[in-house]
C-alpha cells in the first residue's frame, strides 16, 4: 500500500530537482557576476518547469520553458548587455548594507515553514497519487475564456500597455 | 397566516416602455459617443444630437411614467377588489419592474445590468430627462461660439446617461457606475474654462472632495454585499449586490446589526460627499466656477441628489441601520440639520450670484437628508421633484442675467440692479422660483418643503423641526436679499451700462471680463452686448425659463396633501407600499444560478413580467409585525403625518416675516443708506465677529488645507524622516559598529590564537565587512524593501500568535 | 507526495528572492530576483491547484506567467533609461525619493 502510494520515483525526482532549484536560486542572488547569475537563474526557472510537470500542469510547464526561459532570459541578457555591465566578476554588485536582507529573509522562511507545516503537515497532495493526470489545455482554455474572462482582458490590457510603454520608455529622442 | 391570506390574484399590468426602460441611458450614451466623433462635423457642432437624445429619453421616462400609473392603478384597485372584509391596513407593494442581464462574471461572481423601475427611479428619470433637455436647449444659446462647444455637449450628454444609468440601477455595480460617470462629468464640466487657474482648481477641489466620500460608497458595497449575499442568494436567488435583495435583507430581520450600521454609515458618508453636506460641502459653491448650464444642471438639480436619491433607494438599509424609526438622533437627521444652518447663513454673505444659490442648494439638501432620517421619506423624495425644477429655474435665470444683463459678470454687489424693468422675463421667472424656494403657498416648495418639516416633527424629532421651521426662515431672507441686489434697487455696474474704460473702479472687474468673454463668445456677439447694455435674453434662454417657471408654480400641485387624499399623487404612485410579499410564486429564467436552490427560491428579476400570482397578505406593513415564513418586504412601514392648517400658517408666517423683513433691510441698506445699518458689521464687534467667520465660510476651507492637511501630512512626512534618519540609520550603524566588534574579536581571540587558514580568512571578511559597513550608505530603496517585508513578517507572526 | 513539500520549495525559493531584492545593488539583478519570487508563487498555485483539483491554479499561474513577461519589459526598459540619464544602473544612487 505504501510502496504504490509513495511514488518513489517521483519523489526522488522532486528531491534532486528542488536541491539543483535551492542551489541555483542562492547562486543568482550571491554570484558576482551578472551573466553567470542569469544562467543560474536559467536552471531555476528550468527546475521550476519540471516541477510543474511534477504537478501535472504540462501546459503551464511548456510556457514555462517558451516565456521565461527562452523569452525573458535574452532580455535579461540584452539588459545586461546595453548597460555595459562588466562581462566579468564586479565587487559592488551588493548593497552596502546587504546583510539586512538576511534577518528578513530567515524570518519571512520561519514564519512560512511554521504556517505551512502547522496547517498541512504530513497531508497528501492529492488521495492517490497515481490518480495525477495530465490537465487537458482544452480545460484550461475552459477555465481562462470562461469564468476568467474578465481578468484575461485585463490582463491583455497590461500587456499592451506594457508594450507601449517599453517602446516609449526604450525609445532615443 | 391562513384567516388572512388572500388567495385572489393582482394582475400588474406593464409595458413597452417598463420593458425597455434600459434604454433610457443608452440613447444618451451612444449619442455622447457621436458628438464625440462626429461631432464637429455637424452643421451644430453636435449639440443636436444632444438635444435629440435627451429629448428621446424624456419621451422613453414619460412613455414609462404613464404605464407605471396603469400599473399602480391595476394592482391598487384589485386589491382593493380581494380586500372587502380584510383587515387590510399596509399599503399594496407593487412589484418593481426589474430585468436583469449578466453584465461581466469573473469567478464565479456574476455583476448584473439592467434596469429596475419603480416610483422613485421614475421620478428621478423624468426629473433629469426633463431638466436635461431645457438645459441643453439654453446651452445653445449660452455657450455659442465657445471654443470647446462640441465637447461640452459631448460632456453634458454623458452625465446624463451617467445618471440615468445610476437611478435606474438593479444592483450597487451598475449604481457606482453611473455615479463615478457622473463624478468624472462633473469635474470635467466645472473645469470647461480650465485656462484660468480658479476653475481648474475649484474642479480637482470638487473631485477630490467627492472621492473622499465615494470611498464610503465603495466600502459600504463591500459590507453590504459580504453580509447579505448568502441570505439573498438562499432566500431570493439574487447576489449581494442587488438593490431589492439588500433592502429585503435589511428588514427580513436576520440581517447582522453592525454589518447594516456599518454599511449604512459608510453609503451615507459617500451621501455627504456627493450631496454635499455638512463637513464636505465645501467643493459645491466651488463648483459655479463651471458654466452656468452645468451649475443649474449638475450642481443643483440632479447630480447633487444623487446622494438623497442613495439614501432613498436603499432606505430599509439606513432605516434599520440607523433606527431612524426610533426618535433618537440619528446620523443622517443631524448631518442634514446641521447642513440647513450653516448653509443658509453662509448665503447671506455672497456676493456672487451663483454661490447664494449654490449654498441656498447645500441647505435645501439638507432638508432631503433631514427628512430621510427622520422618516420623512415621501416628502424627502418629493423634494428632490420640486426643487430641480425651480431651483433649476433660478440658475437659468441667474445665466440669463449675466448673458444679457450684466455683462458676464456674476456679481450682485457691483453689476446688478435695478434690473427687472430691462429683463422683465428673467426677473419674472428669478421671482416665480424665488417664492417656491421659500415654500409660498401655493407654489410648488411649499407642499415638499412644508411637508418635510411636518413629518419631521411627526415623528418625533421636535429639535429637528424647529430646525426646519429657521432654515424656512433664513432661506426667505437671503432669497430676498439676492432678489432685491438683482432685479431692484439702483443699477450699478454692467447693469448700468457702465463700460469697462468708463469707469475706474470696475478696472479690475474689465479685466477679468474681457478673459472670460474670450473664452465663452466669440468677440463680435459679445461686442453686441455691450453696446446695448442690459436687455432681455433670446427666445433659445428664456422659453426654457419659462417652463420651469411654470412647472414652480404647479408641480407642487402634484402631491398637494392639503387638498385631501386624491391629490396625494406622489404617494400612490412613488412610495413603495410595505407590505409582506410572499417569495416564490414565478420561475427565474435569466439566471441559470437560481434553479438550484430550488423550487422555493423565485427571481425577483423576472418576477414582474409574466406576473400572475403574488399572493397578498392583509398585515399591518412591515417592520411593524414579525414577517412569516417565505415572505419579504421591501420597504419600512413610514408614517405620514396628517395635514393641518395651522401648522402651516405658523411655517408661512415664519416665510412671510422672513420676506418681509429682509426686503425692509434691503431697502434700507442698500438704497436709503440708511445710517444706522450701513457700517453696523464694522461698528459692532459681535457682528464683525460673525460677518468675518460667515465670510470666511467657517473657517472649513482653512480647516482642511492647513490644519488637516498639514496637521496629518507633515507630520507623516516628518516621522517617516526621523525613522529614516534616527531609526533606519541608527541600526545599520549600530550593526556596523557591533559587526565592527565582532570582527576585532574574531580577530583577537580566534584570528590570534587559532593560526588557522580558514579561521584567518573569516576573521579578515568579517573586519572587511565591519569596515565596509563603516560611511552609512543611503541605500534607500533597499531599506524600504525591508521593512516593507519585516513588518509583513511580523504582521504574520501576529496573526499566528493571535490564531494560535 | 504531500503538499508540504511543495509549499516549503516555494517558501524558501520566496526568501531567496526576498533577500535577493533586499541585497542586491543593480537593477537587473533585482528584476531577476523578483522573477525567483513570481516563480515560487507559481509553484504554489499549482500545487493548490492539484490540491483542490481545480484548474484555476493553472489558470493563474498563467497570468503569473504573462504579468512577469510584461513586468520584465518595462522594468528593462526603465533601467535602460535609468542608464542612459545616469550612466549607472545602481540602485543605492536613485535617491531622489529622499525625504
Amino acid at each position: 500500500m505504501i510502496a504504490t502510494d509513495l511514488l518513489v520515483a517521483q519523489n526522488v525526482g522532486f528531491g534532486i530537482i528542488s536541491l539543483l532549484m535551492i542551489i541555483g536560486a542562492v547562486r543568482v542572488v550571491t554570484v558576482s557576476n551578472v551573466v553567470h547569475a542569469a544562467l543560474w537563474l536559467v536552471i531555476v526557472l528550468s527546475g521550476a518547469a519540471a516541477q510543474y510537470l511534477l504537478l501535472s500542469a504540462e501546459f503551464v510547464a511548456i510556457t514555462q520553458v517558451l516565456v521565461y526561459v527562452g523569452a525573458v532570459m535574452v532580455l535579461f541578457l540584452f539588459g545586461t548587455m546595453l548597460t555595459r555591465a562588466r562581462i566579468g566578476a564586479e565587487s559592488d554588485l551588493n548593497n552596502k548594507n546587504w546583510f539586512l536582507g538576511i534577518p528578513v529573509a530567515l524570518l519571512m522562511l520561519g514564519v512560512m515553514s511554521y504556517v505551512i507545516v502547522d496547517g498541512f503537515g504530513s497531508e497528501r497532495l492529492i488521495e492517490n497519487s497515481g490518480d495525477m493526470q495530465p490537465i487537458p489545455i482544452q480545460v484550461i482554455s475552459d477555465d481562462i475564456f470562461g469564468p476568467y474572462l474578465l481578468p484575461f482582458w485585463a490582463l491583455s490590457f497590461v500587456l499592451l500597455v506594457a508594450v507601449i510603454g517599453a517602446i516609449v520608455l526604450a525609445r532615443k529622442d | 397566516m391562513l384567516a388572512h391570506e388572500m388567495t385572489s390574484e393582482v394582475v400588474a399590468s406593464t409595458g413597452w416602455f417598463l420593458e425597455h426602460a434600459w434604454l433610457i441611458p443608452v440613447i444618451p450614451a451612444i449619442a455622447f459617443v457621436l458628438i464625440i466623433f462626429f461631432g464637429k462635423k455637424m452643421p451644430m457642432k453636435g449639440s443636436e444630437l444632444g438635444v435629440l437624445s435627451m429629448l428621446s429619453s424624456l419621451v422613453f421616462s414619460g412613455g414609462a411614467a404613464w404605464q407605471w400609473i396603469q400599473r399602480v392603478n391595476s394592482v391598487v384597485d384589485g386589491a382593493h377588489e380581494a380586500v372587502v372584509e380584510g383587515a387590510h391596513h399596509a399599503a399594496p407593494y407593487v412589484q418593481p419592474v426589474i430585468h436583469e442581464w449578466t453584465w461581466w462574471q469573473s469567478g464565479g461572481f456574476h455583476f448584473g445590468i439592467g434596469h429596475h423601475i419603480d416610483g422613485l427611479a421614475l421620478t428621478l428619470l423624468v426629473v433629469v430627462a426633463f431638466i436635461s433637455s431645457l438645459v441643453q436647449i439654453y446651452s445653445l444659446e449660452y455657450l455659442r461660439g465657445d471654443r470647446r462647444y462640441t465637447h461640452f455637449f459631448a460632456a453634458l450628454t454623458l452625465f446624463s446617461a451617467g445618471m440615468l444609468c445610476m437611478v435606474l440601477a438593479p444592483n450597487m455595480v451598475q449604481l457606482i457606475l453611473g455615479w463615478e460617470i457622473m463624478g468624472l462629468c462633473s469635474f470635467m464640466l466645472i473645469g470647461h474654462w480650465w485656462e484660468e487657474e480658479a476653475n481648474s482648481r475649484a474642479a480637482l477641489k470638487a473631485f477630490f472632495t467627492v472621492r473622499v466620500g465615494d470611498m464610503g460608497l465603495l466600502i459600504g458595497t463591500a459590507i453590504l454585499f459580504f453580509s447579505a449575499n448568502n441570505w439573498t442568494q438562499k432566500n431570493l436567488g439574487v447576489s449581494g449586490f442587488n438593490i431589492s435583495g439588500l433592502s429585503a435583507w435589511a428588514m427580513s430581520g436576520e440581517a447582522s446589526q453592525s454589518a447594516l450600521t456599518w454599511g449604512a454609515v459608510a453609503l451615507f458618508i459617500a451621501c455627504i460627499g456627493k450631496s454635499g453636506q455638512f463637513p464636505l460641502h465645501t467643493w459645491l459653491p466651488d463648483a459655479m466656477a463651471g458654466p452656468t448650464p452645468v451649475s443649474s444642471l449638475l450642481h443643483s438639480s440632479t447630480m447633487v441628489v444623487a446622494g438623497v436619491f442613495l439614501v432613498a433607494r436603499l432606505y430599509p438599509i439606513f432605516w434599520e441601520g440607523m433606527k431612524i424609526g426610533d426618535t433618537n438622533i440619528n446620523f443622517i437627521v443631524l448631518i442634514g440639520g446641521i447642513t440647513i444652518v450653516i448653509a443658509a447663513l453662509l448665503a447671506f454673505v455672497q456676493h456672487d450670484i451663483k454661490k447664494v444659490l449654490a449654498y441656498s442648494t447645500v441647505s435645501q439638501l439638507g432638508y432631503m437628508m433631514m427628512g430621510l432620517g427622520a422618516g420623512a421619506w415621501l416628502p424627502a423624495v418629493f423634494h428632490i421633484f420640486t426643487h430641480a425644477f425651480f431651483k433649476a429655474c433660478l440658475f437659468l435665470s441667474a445665466g440669463s442675467v449675466s448673458h444679457s444683463g450684466s455683462h458676464h459678470s456674476f456679481d450682485m454687489k457691483k453689476d446688478m440692479g435695478g434690473l427687472a424693468k430691462k429683463m422683465p422675463i428673467t426677473a419674472t421667472t428669478w421671482i416665480i422660483s424665488t417664492l417656491a424656494l421659500a415654500g409660498v403657498f401655493p407654489l410648488a416648495g411649499f407642499f415638499s418643503k412644508d411637508e418635510i418639516i411636518d413629518n419631521v416633527g411627526y415623528g418625533g424629532y421636535n429639535a429637528f423641526m424647529i430646525v426646519g421651521l429657521t432654515g424656512a426662515f433664513l432661506t426667505a431672507a437671503y432669497m430676498t436679499r439676492a432678489t432685491y441686489l438683482t432685479f431692484f434697487g439702483e443699477a450699478r455696474g454692467a447693469a448700468a451700462g457702465i463700460h469697462h474704460d468708463a469707469h475706474d473702479a470696475h478696472d479690475a472687474h474689465a479685466a477679468v471680463d474681457t478673459h472670460n468673454s474670450h473664452d465663452t463668445h466669440v468677440v463680435d456677439s459679445h461686442d453686441a452686448h455691450a453696446d446695448h447694455g442690459p436687455h432681455e435674453s433670446p427666445k433659445l434662454i428664456t422659453v426654457p425659463l419659462m417652463i420651469l417657471a411654470a412647472l414652480a408654480l404647479t408641480a407642487g400641485l402634484s402631491n398637494a396633501t392639503p387638498f385631501g387624499e386624491s391629490w396625494e399623487r406622489f404617494k400612490k404612485y412613488v412610495e413603495p407600499g410595505s407590505e409582506y410579499v410572499m417569495v416564490g410564486s414565478e420561475t427565474a429564467d435569466e439566471h441559470g444560478a437560481a434553479d438550484e436552490h430550488g423550487a422555493e427560491v423565485v427571481e425577483i428579476a423576472a418576477a414582474s413580467m409574466s406576473v400572475a400570482s403574488e399572493e397578498k397578505v392583509t398585515k399591518e406593513g412591515c417592520a411593524v409585525v414579525a414577517p412569516e415564513a417565505g415572505m419579504v418586504c421591501y420597504f419600512p412601514t413610514v408614517s405620514h403625518a396628517p395635514f393641518k392648517w395651522s401648522k402651516a400658517a405658523l411655517s408661512l408666517i415664519i416665510v412671510a416675516l422672513g420676506l418681509v423683513s429682509s426686503w425692509l433691510f434691503c431697502v434700507q441698506y442698500y438704497t436709503r443708506r440708511n445710517k444706522r445699518l450701513v457700517g453696523l458689521t464694522e461698528r459692532n464687534k459681535v457682528l464683525r465677529g460673525g460677518y468675518t467667520f460667515l465670510w470666511n465660510k467657517y473657517y472649513l476651507d482653512e480647516l482642511y488645507e492647513k490644519v488637516i492637511v498639514r496637521s496629518i501630512a507633515h507630520p507623516i512626512a516628518k516621522a517617516a524622516y526621523w525613522v529614516n534618519q534616527n531609526i533606519l540609520d541608527g541600526i545599520v550603524n549600530g550593526a556596523g559598529k557591533v559587526s565592527r566588534r565582532l570582527a576585532g574579536w574574531v580577530y583577537r581571540n580566534i584570528d590570534q590564537r587559532v593560526v588557522d587558514g580558514a579561521v584567518n580568512g573569516s576573521g579578515a571578511a568579517a573586519r572587511g565587512t565591519g569596515g565596509a559597513l563603516r560611511p552609512v550608505q543611503s541605500g534607500k530603496v533597499n531599506q524600504y524593501g525591508a521593512l516593507l517585508f519585516s513588518a509583513a513578517a511580523i504582521g504574520a507572526l501576529i496573526l499566528v500568535i493571535i490564531n494560535t | 507526495m504531500l503538499t508540504t513539500q511543495f509549499l516549503l520549495l516555494g517558501a524558501v525559493l520566496f526568501c531567496i528572492g526576498v533577500y535577493g531584492v533586499l541585497a542586491r545593488k543593480n537593477a537587473v539583478m533585482v528584476l531577476m530576483s523578483i522573477e525567483l519570487i513570481l516563480n515560487s508563487v507559481n509553484i504554489n498555485l499549482l500545487a493548490f491547484s492539484v490540491r483542490h483539483g481545480s484548474v484555476d491554479g493553472n489558470t493563474f499561474a498563467l497570468y503569473v506567467i504573462a504579468i512577469a513577461a510584461a513586468e520584465v519589459g518595462v522594468g528593462l526598459a526603465m533601467v535602460l533609461l535609468i542608464y542612459r540619464n545616469r550612466r549607472t544602473i545602481a540602485l543605492d544612487d536613485l535617491s531622489e525619493m529622499k525625504g
